[in-house]
């Protein structure tokens, strides 16, 4: 018992010193690599069916193909309608996907693509991998380029006869472009007051 | 009835029935529960007279059926469920913020029930994107690849041949606490606080993998992908996998639970929840982050002059009285055993504070070890109750020296509304009426 005691005094002391000198807490106390490796070497082509993410800042991994708001208008239609509304308008499971831009600096924010995407490429990705919901990854990618366009298009953003492709998607200016901020908490200042502390 | 023992679970107070018609049983259909009910408030009655205020006089016993009769015996094998008159305690999803289907939904822990800093696994909360899958280890692939020096591919038999480490550690979602910023919405603390619960996972370092991959210069963030129908999906900076980030597929003991991420998940120590990204498939290293849907519209937070906070992936010092909590009655004055839960991202809990008052004056709680990094810290205070009425609430500090703001301090800084808004830490208050009934006082 007696040593099982001091091993665990040690290790609270050596989590003290790591906290003491990492403002930030980290455990860091991780054992090290045990020098076997398991891994199996493959190529990126290997793992092509899987590489679905897009860098949506700059639209990197935007894959080959294209789509049109009218084809985009045509398969929402038939595959999206049923949860999200007409013209996107909002459905029996989901909200507006339109509009909203004008509330952010209010106390009534609508949160949509055309609201709270800095960046277009962000449909591709999202719609790709996991819409429709009841079966996502089964959109071809025309077909996500052109669900890209129709919800663009209904929120004002591209015109009504508007192609998407690689180049297109990535070079629609969103407008809450320049909303986003870098966390920098810890933000607040409470004191640590123990009597009277109500003014 | 008598030979029953008395719900240990809620002690000398009484847990109403949260709020909702999917729970409520008529008592002409489940008598057993009424019963049980009545029971408790005995038992409130009786601990009362413990306490010291009155000696009530107990009744002569009698010897219970179960000396008198062998039990249950034991099976071939089986996994062991908990008792029968513990089936109140159970997960389950909001009543305040109900969502039209329940793939894309959440579930929450019954903290008032919980005892010590363990979460058991069939309570942990849930928080999917698009439901849980069902996925053979068999068949489970993890890749690595991107700015690495040599792509790599693990099967789950792979991962489970390196040695092991164990970890205690809280899991947060970003958005426990979202609905009551501003009004009292959640009745119980499992309403308000739930989509909290702490667990010892077991699994890899992150880092271990990065290693053998061989990370390329100028690597800086890496994504976590899921084998989920929503291909759940979070950019995660390059210094927090290489710090504490894991790949777990252990829970207090056994493999993960399916909707906990089985066969494998991140766990990212201290940060919201969505992080620790589960039936992780897929670890991509490259230079930038990528702003996902669920780093913009998603999991970012409203500041004032149209801006909102992105990457705010650690969850901040919090704490929150369980007991006596929303929903609850003290059976009379005397004592009461105020206990809780702290937590932070940061580090270590160092203090917790409880107000008896509404916040005027403040005293010390008792924390009960063992006290760990990003961890439930379980903390405790005597109060003697005088039966007036009180505006209860905890306050927590962390090993950075941070200090738990009230919502009051953090709208000063950010955005409460529209409704939907994360990272509520802010102090929790619960009123304590003259007859007892224990109620949510935020706002």
């Amino acid at each position: 018992m007696r040593s099982l005691k001091l091993v665990t005094a040690v290790a609270a002391a050596l989590a003290l010193a790591a906290c003491a000198t990492q403002p930030t807490g980290t455990t860091s106390s991780l054992p090290a690599h045990p020098g076997v490796k398991y891994g199996k070497a493959m190529s990126d082509l290997d793992a092509d069916a899987w590489n679905i993410d897009i860098r949506t800042s700059d639209g990197r991994g935007l894959p080959p193909g294209s789509g049109s708001v009218a084809d985009g208008k045509r398969i929402y239609d038939q595959r999206c309608v049923a949860c999200h509304g007409p013209d996107a308008k909002g459905g029996s499971v989901y909200g507006s996907m339109v509009g909203g831009f004008d509330t952010m600096k209010t106390d009534k924010r609508v949160l949509t693509p055309g609201s709270m995407y800095p960046y277009a490429p962000i449909l591709f990705d999202y719609i790709r991998r996991a819409m429709p919901m009841d079966s996502p990854q089964s959109l071809k990618d025309n077909e996500v380029y052109a669900l890209s366009a129709y919800i663009l298009n209904l929120n004002g953003l591209v015109p009504a006869n508007a192609v998407m492709d690689a180049r297109s998607l990535a070079a629609v200016q969103m407008p809450n472009r320049n909303a986003f901020v870098v966390d920098d908490r810890p933000d607040t200042k409470a004191v640590r007051c123990m009597r009277d502390c109500i003014k | 009835m008598a030979r029953r023992s008395l719900p240990v679970s809620t002690g000398d107070l009484t847990s109403a029935s949260p709020p909702t018609e999917a729970e409520f049983q008529p008592l002409s259909r489940d008598r057993r529960s009424f019963l049980r009910k009545s029971v408790a408030m005995a038992g409130g009655a009786l601990a009362t007279g413990a306490a010291g205020i009155s000696v009530a006089q107990a009744q002569a016993l009698t010897v219970p059926e179960t000396n008198k009769a062998m039990g249950r015996p034991i099976p071939a094998n089986e996994y062991g469920m908990p008792s029968e008159f513990e089936a109140h305690v159970r997960r389950r999803r909001t009543d305040v913020l109900v969502n039209k289907q329940n793939f894309s939904d959440w579930s929450m822990t019954p903290l008032q029930h919980q005892h010590g800093i363990v979460t058991p696994n069939g309570v942990v909360f849930e928080r999917h994107h698009a439901g849980v899958p069902d996925i053979d280890p068999a068949k489970h692939k993890l890749v690595i690849h991107g700015m690495v020096k040599k792509p790599l591919q693990y099967t789950m038999n792979d991962i489970l041949r390196y040695p092991s480490v164990s970890r205690f550690h809280f899991l947060e979602c970003s958005g426990n606490t979202l609905t009551d910023w501003v009004r009292n919405a959640s009745t119980t603390v499992q309403q308000s606080h739930g989509l909290l619960s702490c667990a010892q996972w077991t699994g890899i370092p992150l880092s271990w993998l990065l290693d053998e991959a061989g990370l390329e210069e100028g690597a800086k963030w890496l994504l976590v992908e899921g084998a989920d129908g929503s291909g759940h999906i979070r950019s995660i900076p390059i210094e927090k996998a290489l710090d504490d980030a894991l790949l777990v597929y252990g829970q207090n003991g056994e493999m993960l639970r399916p909707e906990q991420g089985y066969p494998l998940r991140a766990l990212m120590p201290g940060w919201e929840g969505n992080t620790s990204v589960k039936w992780l498939r897929r670890i991509k290293v490259s230079d930038q982050p990528w702003h996902f849907r669920s780093e913009t519209a998603r999991y970012t937070d409203p500041l004032p002059g149209g801006k909102w906070r992105q990457f705010s992936m650690l969850m901040e010092c919090k704490s929150v009285i369980t007991r006596p909590s929303g929903g609850m009655n003290l059976p009379g004055p005397g004592l009461i055993e105020i206990q809780g839960f702290a937590w932070s991202g940061r580090g270590r809990i160092t203090a917790v504070d409880v107000t008896l008052d509404g916040g005027r004056n403040w005293q010390e709680a008792t924390l009960e070890e063992p006290v760990m990094d990003k961890c439930l810290t379980r903390f405790r205070l005597r109060w003697n109750w005088d039966g007036k009425p009180a505006k209860i609430a905890s306050r927590a500090v962390d090993s950075t020296g941070y200090v738990q703001p009230t919502v009051q301090e953090i709208g000063a800084y950010r955005g409460l509304y529209p409704g939907f808004v994360q990272h509520h830490n802010g102090v929790f208050p619960w009123s304590v009426s003259a007859n007892g009934e224990v109620k949510n006082a935020i706002a």
